[in-house]
């Protein structure tokens, strides 16, 4: 069997075997096999594609700008799995799930890793877009886990908001299978990403302006684009932790994928800008991303949540990555590349120790959430240094990654660093206002330690320290081989 | 540009339907009874497939009899069954759903057509005579289920316009493009077939935490200062 099919299987199989199993302890140590497993198919994947260049097949393409973010959704899922059986065992514990509703989870788990890789290895846009539903689909009740009506009105506003936004995407994708219609002959392989990118000098322009328009709508839903957030910060808010760790980690990190591979076959479409300017998706999504990137470090300040805080952070840097890879260039799109990496791993590992921080606590609430450090120095360094690196701190990656896209804004459109850099200023004030009293300060009567594994956040923070004093060298050749590919020229 | 009376007659009663599945699609919006609206989105669903065969007949394209087999009994008897089964255990079959300003809202929606209409003005000179009208159809359909979703109150009819919003898209793909490739058309139905299972499965999670279907008390989660 080939090793694609493989990475797909062993989520979907893991999936059925956890909806099976009626032991709930038993369900997370092999929810932590089945993701480990996952990963290691993942690296056989991205060492294919290393040593043997893209694979391009009818149903798959696999190419060193999706394969990286293969291994990185495996990763992802692997550490936080390992986060989240402590996590969930404790919430068992405390009666806030069943073990019914812990075996849902599980398999509900697998279910979202197949769907995120399923729409990173497809060829076909078609395909996307269903992943892209099923992804809603399937964390859809992992929201409502809680059965709190605040978990359930988020879940709500997570189904429709996201749904009614992803159908403008197929409204897209749709009108761009009328312009690929026109000029591919045979129907099946109109959809397939590879050959719309092979005639996209043919397609009809004006369709495909207007195609790409809907397409951002919907991508942009699950990015978490602004004015197209509302559901984000809910469902992370009430959702188990584990689940807000891959929906910021993953799952916006796929839908700007979706975006990204979309809008090289707009690019190649509107090149010799009639009837439309050649860079119409890079100046919308800039747009986008800076509205995004602004607002969402606003609404930082006025948050009282641990974890609507961190989501709305997940939205300013989905902002800034949108924003990154609008701007195109070959400087910009690597560096939207590797803070795509160190987002998520930053945002993943900032999510398990709110988790757990929520757990000391018992509560989300911010202004009860004290004295972190000492009662538990695990998660209260933890969440301090996460925040450093998210607030793009050096020697962590995200200030790399920040400042090549300063770079690149410096040079294009020099005037834009101004809100850039403001917005960061904004957001780092936002975070540490509430993040200060969390973490420093006297224990609350009656806190005490709970039991935590450290591995998955030493790992992320580590890498995301790696990342920032030297990325390596096969690392740094995948991410500019990813630049060519997208931006059509080399960094490096 | 042909005029309607000069096309073929299979293509004249495609064009019929279309303004058909419009027409439905403001009953929707209309209709306050919660079993008639269910009704009214079984007929959309029944007319969608018609026309779905129609445009296989005329197109001699197979694959297009399978996904007008596939609506039929998705969205014509599998959803509204379901949709029905569900507000009979609730208890909320016979009730109504009061809309907010239904004078306003048609004549939003009336305008959400022209609208549409406008929007596809451009790329409509490409398509071929049968479906020149249908894209801006479909748009429209999508537009009114939003139009819809927005000015209801209960879980259960903001699921039929999140459906009927579906079905406008299942309009664009058919009538466009003539469908799309099997495989996309599957998937595409099997989410929806999931999705309503799993609405399903929330209405009883929505009346079990506010003890009603009225979503419009779950409000509690808002960026303003309480």
């Amino acid at each position: 069997m080939n090793v694609i099919d493989w990475v797909l299987i062993i989520p979907v199989a893991g999936a059925l075997g956890l909806a099976l199993l009626p032991n709930a302890r038993l369900g997370a140590w092999l929810n932590i096999l089945v993701s480990a497993t996952g990963l290691a198919a993942s690296i056989w994947l991205a060492l294919t594609v290393l040593n043997n260049g893209t694979i391009a097949g009818e149903l798959f393409y696999v190419d060193a700008f999706n394969v990286y973010l293969v291994v990185l959704t495996s990763l992802v899922s692997m550490t936080t799995s390992i986060f989240s059986r402590p996590y969930m065992a404790h919430e068992l514990e405390i009666h806030k799930v069943t073990p019914l509703r812990l075996r849902l989870y599980h398999a509900s788990f697998q279910g979202f890793m197949f769907t995120m890789l399923l729409a990173l290895t497809t060829n076909n846009l078609g395909v996307l877009w269903i992943a892209l539903e099923g992804a809603t689909l399937a964390t859809v009740l992992l929201v409502s886990l809680y059965r709190t009506r605040e978990s359930i009105e988020a879940a709500w506003k997570y189904f429709i908001l996201c749904g009614v936004g992803i159908a403008q995407a197929l409204f897209g994708t749709v009108l761009l299978y009328f312009a690929a219609s026109r000029v591919v002959p045979d129907p099946d392989q109109a959809l397939q990403w590879s050959v719309l990118y092979q005639h996209a000098g043919q397609l009809e322009p004006v369709i495909v302006g207007l195609a790409f328009v809907f397409l951002l709508v919907g991508y942009g839903t699950k990015i978490g684009l602004v004015p197209l957030h509302n559901w984000l910060p809910d469902a992370h808010s009430e959702g188990p932790t584990p689940m807000s760790a891959v929906l910021s980690g993953l799952l916006l990190n796929v839908a700007l994928y979706a975006v990204v591979r979309v809008k090289m076959i707009v690019d190649g479409a509107l090149i010799d800008g009639n009837p439309h300017n050649p860079q119409l998706a890079g100046f919308i999504m800039m747009a986008f991303g800076l509205l995004s990137f602004i607002i969402a470090g606003l609404f930082l300040h006025r948050q009282r949540d641990i974890k609507r805080l961190f989501s709305y952070s997940s939205i300013e840097h989905m902002g800034l990555m949108t924003f990154a890879f609008g701007l195109g260039g070959p400087l910009a799109t690597f560096g939207a590349l590797l803070h795509m990496t160190v987002h998520s791993l930053t945002k993943s590992a900032i999510f398990m120790t709110v988790g757990h921080a929520s757990q000391i606590a018992g509560t989300q609430q911010i202004d009860r959430i004290r004295g972190l450090i000492l009662t538990q120095p695990t998660v209260g360094w933890g969440l301090l240094i996460g925040s450093i690196a998210i607030a793009g701190f050096p020697p962590f990656g995200v200030f790399t990654s920040e400042f090549l896209l300063l770079t690149a804004t410096m040079k294009s459109w020099p005037w834009l660093t101004m809100p850039l850099l403001m917005g960061l200023a904004i957001a780092f004030a936002g975070l540490f206002r509430h993040l200060h009293p969390m973490v420093f300060g006297q224990i609350p009567e009656g806190q005490r330690a709970i039991a935590v594994n450290p591995f998955p956040l030493l790992l992320h923070l580590t890498l995301v320290l790696w990342l920032g004093l030297s990325v390596p060298a096969f690392l740094a050749n995948w991410f500019d081989e990813a630049t060519r590919l997208i931006s059509g020229a080399n960094l490096l | 540009m042909d005029t309607y009376a000069e096309l073929p007659l299979l293509q004249q009663a495609i064009q019929t339907l279309a303004a058909l599945v419009l027409v439905s699609s403001f009953a929707l919006l209309a209709q306050s009874r919660v079993i008639a609206t269910i009704q009214i989105f079984a007929w959309q669903g029944l007319l969608l497939a018609v026309i779905t065969t129609l445009i296989a007949w005329e197109t001699g394209l197979t694959h297009l009899y399978i996904s007008a087999a596939l609506t039929l009994v998705l969205k014509a008897f599998f959803v509204p069954w379901l949709l029905i089964r569900q507000a009979r255990k609730l208890g909320i079959l016979r009730d109504f759903d009061a809309i907010i300003r239904p004078g306003i809202t048609l004549m939003a929606a009336g305008s959400l057509v022209i609208f549409c209409y406008n929007v596809v003005l451009p790329i409509q000179r490409f398509a071929q005579s049968i479906t020149r009208d249908a894209i801006a159809v479909s748009l429209a359909l999508v537009m009114i289920g939003m139009l819809m979703l927005i000015t209801r109150r209960k879980a259960i009819t903001q699921v039929v316009a999140f459906m009927s919003l579906e079905n406008g898209l299942f309009f664009a793909a058919i009538s466009a493009t003539q469908g799309m490739p099997m495989v996309v058309e599957l998937g595409v139905a099997f989410d929806v077939l999931i999705a309503a299972v799993i609405f399903g499965i929330f209405f009883f999670h929505i009346r079990d935490s506010i003890e009603s279907l009225d979503v419009d008390q779950l409000n509690r989660l808002a960026e303003t200062d309480e």
